[in-house]
């Protein structure tokens, strides 16, 4: 097994692919990921002082306007496009604004998720944690086919977006992984995982990658 | 008489795909056009509550490649529910306005508008703000006939969330 390659000497995230078939319907579709030689663990106070900082930049006027900004207005755009109710089932930078409201602040839950939390929260760009040594070959956007299961999580649905390796669906677009990829307490090596949509520009995903590459890194 | 010349697109065939990717990609665009305009409603609408504003087409597989007609559905939902909220939105307007008028008219005889109260909420104001047809110095007030509108703008005070 040939889990992911590290990310390249210069630090740069890694393209992956998207099929042909979703490529010709969603111009802008996209996803990249970088590797940090890092796995779970607490969140230093440094981080947990960050979070607390993040909370007191946002509030209840942020988030009324926040649909329409154009990160956030471009995942919306996409969920839709989809078939998926943006206010059912939240964006990831909303879902991470509206937790923020109910709790009245960002909680610490550990080192992978506070880094993602503080990428998404910075750029609004969804990011997703997987396992590095658990996925194989090179990651990538394409339709579920019948019959495939989520690494262990369970059947997925013919046609619905996934992110996939070499050996099938890693996990579902937006979601986290549940099964295979999943970061674990025997995780080594965290790979975080961006999905560009729209006209979000590549400049917003890798900065959404490298801020939270970054905050693994200083953990 | 002219006959005009109509070249029927078989299903299946290149053309055919070609024009329905085409349809596709148009009412992509129109969605995204009406998620645009939706979020606009949605904050020029805010602090007001009770607006309903979200689409909800009819039950579909979520989270994949949407054919013609499923993307039809959400399109056209997003259009009943911009319909409806721009109707409620300025039905409200229209409350609002006569809410205001009201404040006036309190200001300008409090005693003809005994213990009425107006919120910002009424007025579609964000804040806890609020106007009331009191009576001067309590029962005294009342009985001579001495009545004010006070104006309140105190909020109640932030407590900590229950497992915060």
């Amino acid at each position: 097994m040939s889990p992911l390659a590290p990310t390249g000497p210069d630090g740069s995230e890694t393209q992956g692919f998207v099929a042909a078939e979703l490529a010709s319907e969603f111009p802008g579709l996209g996803l990249s990921w970088t590797v940090v030689e890092r796995g779970p663990g607490r969140s230093p106070r440094e981080l947990r002082e960050r979070l607390r900082y993040m909370s007191n930049r946002i509030g209840g006027r942020q988030a009324i306007e926040l649909r329409n900004q154009e990160v956030p207005h471009a995942y919306r755009v996409f969920f839709r496009q989809i078939g998926i109710d943006p206010d059912e089932t939240r964006t990831p930078i909303e879902a991470v604004v509206l937790s923020r409201l109910q709790q009245g602040g960002f909680r610490s839950r550990g080192l992978i998720e506070d880094a993602v939390l503080i990428g998404v929260a910075e750029t609004g760009v969804a990011l997703t944690a997987l396992d590095a040594d658990q996925v194989e070959g090179s990651l990538g956007i394409r339709s579920a086919i019948p019959g495939e299961d989520l690494g262990g999580a369970g059947l997925v649905e013919e046609g619905v977006l996934v992110i996939a390796d070499d050996l099938g669906p890693v996990t579902k677009l937006f979601e986290e992984a549940a099964g295979r990829g999943q970061v674990s307490k025997k995780t080594r090596r965290t790979a975080i995982a961006a999905v560009q949509v729209g006209a979000i520009s590549q400049m917003s995903v890798s900065e959404a990658l490298w801020i939270a590459a970054e905050v693994m890194a200083a953990g | 008489m002219t006959t005009a010349l109509r070249t029927r697109v078989h299903p299946g065939s290149v053309e055919h795909a070609v024009d329905e990717r085409a349809a596709r990609r148009d009412l992509r665009r129109q969605i995204a056009r009406l998620e645009a305009t939706l979020g606009r409603l949605h904050s020029s609408s805010f602090p007001r509550q009770g607006i309903e504003l979200r689409a909800r087409p009819t039950a579909m597989a979520p989270g994949r490649m949407l054919d013609l007609a499923e993307l039809e559905q959400v399109r056209d939902s997003m259009i009943g529910a911009l319909a409806a909220g721009r109707a409620e939105l300025e039905r409200r307007h229209l409350l609002e306005a006569d809410f205001r008028e009201l404040i006036t008219e309190m200001e300008r005889d409090p005693a003809a508008h005994k213990w009425e109260r107006v919120s910002n909420l009424d007025i579609g104001e964000p804040g806890c703000k609020h106007w009331h047809s009191r009576p001067r110095w309590g029962i005294l007030g009342a009985l001579m006939g001495w009545w004010r509108v006070k104006v309140s703008s105190g909020c109640p005070l932030a407590t900590a969330q229950a497992g915060a």
